[in-house]
């Protein structure tokens, strides 16, 4: 396990050291958060219908995804494609070690310390800066009961390791196709829309719920927001972890078998 | 039984061929040629252990595809592979930790962090002792004199100190065997001297396995006793280098900077193989003439500004030995 610490400890120092990319994303973040709950806002003021989430729900669902965005696997691992392209991944081939779970470890750390770096200043922002500047309607609420957050806090881990199960996935597709632009787009736009971060799933159309809610994206941000806020009761947090969990092991799978079979007939570029 | 055995090891690649031009790209989108590139074809050799052994040819003969094959990343089409009694590609993880292998046009190294990171997080992955890590570290740092580069990211380093560092990492486990894929690509004569002075070191004195690809002639002169020569996927020549000389050509080659701009040289013992300006390449043989006798002639009659004595470069051997398994 030691080693595995070992690779995630370093590449993590390696990330905290991009601060202007944290400082630029907090804004861009910030920005987004904002055109996000006007525009929401604007439709929940002209839906006459029930709502399924209400306003302080549907904000602390837009900011919390704001503040967790970098969890999202929605690329591959810089270092995995500049590996694949310049054949240094051979090195990594030649470490006693499985190459899977070095790789995932890398993946937990460029999904968590960016994360880290701009969760805490976003969180401040939007839960304690918003209503001293008169916005507090939208602002992040805090979770409404301790057992809310809790759950909240247990389903993150679960959403990390899904994530990072992804991101394993695109890693091999990098190694397999080496240009991996064009499937980039298409793990973008569906990480992005599946998980609620175009349109919070629960607004989506009643009959597609079920979908949504069943594919991976949803435990990645989606479900665990919903729980923060209580739009979930934390009661539920068993299913949510099941859900996350069933994926996990399923994704891994899939990328160890993937991974093999990749090995078998790799080649390597650049001589 | 030898500490390497390979045999008949065979590797094909299926490579997508793309055809020129916009419409061949358009061609290629809906039906692409494929060709097959046999890499290795049939090699078989066997090493014992504190072996050093030079693995030359030229650029695409299999040398890399060899390397990469014994190190466990590639799986070959056919043939068989020993390791220390390891399949490297069945027990790859195990085979792994007992070899050290460095790729000269890559690094190892993470880019970022200082070199002395990089060598903790490789204690980790190969579960190196502290005690041992320390020691091996230690006489790592001694040998190659790596102290102030320590501290420094790998991205501030100049090749040659990158190499020494590289060099170092892939050692830090103390492995039997160590893989060189062109350890001396891009150094300078200083940084290649460094190298080659370490690597005959840790041959002589710890008994280390090498295997040592590259395409410095001088790099296989100053190390190897063995010389394992292919083209073409196949072996061409397997023995010593005098062996591997005295098989192909005895000849030197002698070039001239002449003074003179149209001046030509006409010795009974040399062959002209190109001019380029004031200067002339010539070869000699040497067991017909001596260079120095040689030498002495051409700057009694011709007025020199400069002149050396190599031998003829790998290409030429290579070459050679083409003509003569075809002829």
């Amino acid at each position: 396990m030691r080693r595995y610490w070992a690779v995630i400890s370093t590449r993590f120092r390696m990330l905290l050291q991009y601060r202007a990319a944290a400082v630029a994303g907090i804004f861009t973040q910030s920005f987004w958060g904002f055109v996000r709950i006007m525009v929401l806002e604007a439709f929940y003021r002209s839906n006459t219908g029930a709502s399924p989430m209400n306003l302080p729900e549907m904000a602390a669902y837009v900011w919390l995804g704001q503040a967790l965005l970098a969890i999202l696997p929605w690329n591959a691992d810089p270092e995995v494609r500049s590996m694949v392209r310049t054949g240094s991944v051979a090195y990594e081939l030649a470490r006693p070690i499985d190459l899977y779970g070095m790789w995932y470890a890398r993946s937990i750390a460029i999904r968590t310390a960016p994360t880290l770096l701009r969760c805490i200043p976003m969180t401040i922002f939007a839960m304690f800066v918003l209503p001293l500047i008169g916005l507090g309607e939208w602002r992040l609420i805090p979770p409404p009961s301790v057992a809310c957050g809790l759950a909240f806090a247990i389903v993150v881990v679960g959403a990390i390791a899904l994530s990072c199960a992804f991101t394993m996935l695109v890693n091999l597709a990098v190694l397999w196709t080496m240009s991996v632009d064009g499937l980039t787009v298409i793990a973008v736009t569906l990480v992005i829309v599946g998980s609620g971060m175009v349109i919070p799933l629960p607004l989506f159309p009643a009959w597609s719920q079920w979908i949504f809610r069943s594919l991976p994206f949803a435990g990645m941000v989606d479900l665990p927001f919903r729980l923060y806020s209580g739009n979930i009761p934390a009661r539920d947090l068993v299913w949510l972890m099941l859900h996350q969990w069933i994926w996990v092991a399923m994704l891994v799978l899939l990328g160890r078998w993937w991974l093999s079979h990749l090995t078998q007939r790799m080649v390597v570029q650049g001589g | 039984m030898g500490q390497i055995v390979v045999e008949n090891l065979a590797k094909a690649f299926h490579i997508a061929e793309r055809q020129a031009g916009l419409l061949g790209a358009i061609r290629g989108v809906v039906a692409r040629k494929h060709r097959e590139v046999r890499a290795l074809d049939g090699v078989s050799f066997s090493l014992e252990a504190g072996e050093l052994v030079g693995y030359i040819g030229p650029n695409g003969a299999g040398k890399s595809t060899t390397v990469k094959i014994l190190s466990g990343i590639l799986v070959p089409s056919a043939g068989r592979c020993e390791v220390i009694g390891r399949t490297p590609w069945k027990n790859r993880i195990e085979h792994v930790a007992h070899i050290g292998v460095v790729f000269g046009q890559r690094t190892q190294l993470w880019w970022d962090l200082p070199v002395i990171e990089s060598f903790e997080l490789l204690r980790d992955i190969y579960r190196v002792p502290q005690s041992d890590y320390i020691k091996h570290r230690d006489e790592l740092i001694a040998l190659l004199d790596l102290e102030k580069l320590l501290d420094s990211p790998v991205r501030q380093l100049s090749l040659g100190q990158r190499m020494r560092c590289d060099l170092a990492a892939s050692l830090l486990h103390a492995p039997p065997i160590l893989f060189l894929d062109e350890p001396t690509i891009g150094l300078d004569a200083v940084s290649k001297l460094a190298v080659r002075d370490f690597v005959k070191r840790l041959n002589r004195e710890r008994g280390v396995t090498v295997i040592l690809t590259t395409h410095d002639m001088d790099d296989i002169e100053a190390l190897c006793t063995r010389v394992i020569v292919i083209g073409d996927g196949k072996i061409l020549s397997d023995g010593t280098l005098a062996d591997l000389r005295n098989r192909v050509t005895r000849e030197r080659w002698l070039t001239v900077d002449l003074a003179e701009a149209n001046g030509a040289i006409d010795d009974p013992d040399v062959t002209l193989i190109r001019r380029e300006g004031q200067r002339v390449c010539m070869s000699f043989d040497p067991q017909r003439i001596s260079p120095a006798a040689l030498i002495g002639r051409i700057t009694q009659k011709h007025a020199v500004h400069d002149l050396f004595v190599e031998n003829p470069p790998i290409e030429t051997i290579i070459a050679k030995l083409y003509a003569e398994g075809r002829g």
